[in-house]
């Protein structure tokens, strides 16, 4: 028997945006229950709660109107809930400096993964390959900015930035063994490999991680409604 | 606060800037401006913006911040007298939806608006004025600014629309600020220009009209050959 919540978490399991949420949920012990959408066959709460956009992750708290964004969702929690496993650090520059990384993981870094999907021909698939790994260096960068010698961009444990990038390591294994190539190296991104280990192992996280059978369901999903681009 | 340096590098034509400079003059903080050439970038900008090398910029005690939207709320963060965002989450959290539903929609149409042929700007212009008819719809009749009686972050974050859509309305010749669809828009971007603190550091509007106009029409030129 499931506990009736006062939040509503609208998400797709294939979604790193949507697994994000959770982890937060999750690492802030807030109790919410999970409808998972169809993104092929919408339902009517998703349209009438993101008319805008039209996309998961969707949270409905109590009976406020919807909060859409995965990055403005996370902050919402914070705001409501900032004794628990704070997200984002107290002091405005820190602040500052962790939502300037994760627009360039969400705006500039993870739409090179679906470029790499609908890029034809082995030339222009190498020159995004090109543009991840140049990319994952500047993250392996951040990270060491970040962390302080620590274990996780929040330091001693998970901060925003964790929640941020940690959620998209499902693709990049996914598009690592799809393109033969890879996102994260021992030798370039020594601390980045370290910190995958962590994030995939962290209990508030891997049960939320979508299995490799997920991702290629989802996979084949877009290759049919939105095919890549002729040569 | 005393002994507050804070610079900000930033571009007279740039809708970024101005927003930015918006927040720093709500909130009464002393700035100093640096105007840069965006086409010869100045060594103090690539080494505070290594990764996108763009304005704006603010400087805070030596530190830089990028990205307006970030800076606005780093400012609203840092200086907390007169709040920028509302005080409630679910609140912040609408501001903060619209002010990026705007960047993410509208500002990629600006730029594709700038297309080879007649129909293709047209269709661009009516998808950007259905992001503004959807605008449009969050808000409120009885209230002037987005936060209610006083201006806030996202009066300031999105009113720069005001200021430009009249403008490539003139230089494309397409319809954007529709008054007849869009009439709360209009009176909102309207009532927020109108504000002392926003006008006077508004750009000379027939400044901003003969560089966009020629930005456009050099741009236009490379594409015809």
């Amino acid at each position: 028997m499931t506990k009736k919540s006062e939040i509503k978490l609208l998400g797709t399991v294939a979604s790193p945006f949507v697994n994000r949420v959770q982890f937060v949920l999750n690492l802030k012990s807030i109790e919410y229950e999970y409808i998972e959408e169809n993104l092929a066959y919408k339902s009517e709460l998703l349209l009438t709660s993101n008319p805008v956009h039209k996309k998961v992750p969707v949270l409905i708290h109590a009976n406020k109107p919807p909060i859409c964004e995965s990055l403005i969702i996370i902050e919402y929690l914070d705001e409501i809930k900032p004794d628990v496993h704070r997200i984002l650090p107290s002091d405005p520059l820190e602040r500052a400096d962790n939502r300037f990384w994760a627009n360039y993981i969400d705006n500039k870094f993870f739409p090179l993964y679906e470029e790499m999907r609908v890029t034809p021909g082995k030339e222009g698939k190498d020159a995004i390959k090109k543009g991840i790994i140049e990319g994952s260096v500047l993250l392996e960068e951040a990270f060491i900015k970040f962390s302080r010698g620590k274990t996780y961009f929040g330091g001693d444990d998970v901060g925003y930035l964790d929640v941020v990038l940690g959620c998209f390591i499902a693709w990049t294994k996914f598009i690592e063994k799809n393109n033969e190539f890879k996102v994260f190296d021992e030798v370039r991104t020594p601390r980045l490999v370290e910190w995958v280990k962590r994030i995939w192992s962290h209990e508030a996280v891997k049960d939320v991680i979508p299995g490799n059978e997920v991702l290629v369901n989802f996979y084949m999903m877009l290759q049919k409604y939105r095919p890549p681009r002729a040569v | 606060m005393a002994g507050d340096k804070v610079k900000l590098l930033g571009f007279w034509g740039s809708p970024f800037a101005l927003r930015v400079e918006w927040a720093l003059r709500l909130k009464g903080v002393e700035y100093e401006y640096v105007e840069e050439d965006l086409s010869n970038k100045s060594p103090m900008l690539l080494q505070y913006n290594p990764l996108y090398k763009k304005v704006p910029v603010l400087v805070h005690n030596g530190k830089p911040i990028m990205e307006s939207l970030v800076i606005i709320e780093y400012i609203d963060e840092t200086w907390k007298n007169r709040p920028l965002l509302p005080i409630d989450p679910f609140e912040r959290a609408t501001s903060r939806f619209w002010a990026k539903f705007v960047d993410d929609k509208f500002v990629p149409l600006i730029i594709k608006m700038s297309s080879s042929t007649r129909e293709q700007k047209d269709k661009v212009a009516e998808e950007a004025r259905e992001v503004l008819k959807t605008l449009e719809s969050s808000l409120n009749q009885n209230k002037p600014f987005y936060g209610g009686k006083i201006l806030g972050f996202m009066d300031i974050a999105v009113a720069w629309i005001g200021i430009w859509a009249p403008m490539l309305e003139k230089i494309i010749d397409i319809k954007l600020l529709d008054e007849e669809y869009m009439p709360l828009l209009n009176t909102w971007f309207r009532d927020v220009l109108e504000v002392l603190v926003i006008k006077e550091c508004i750009p000379p509007l027939d400044k901003l009209l003969a560089h966009y106009k020629d930005y456009y029409d050099r741009f236009m030129a490379t594409k015809s050959n």
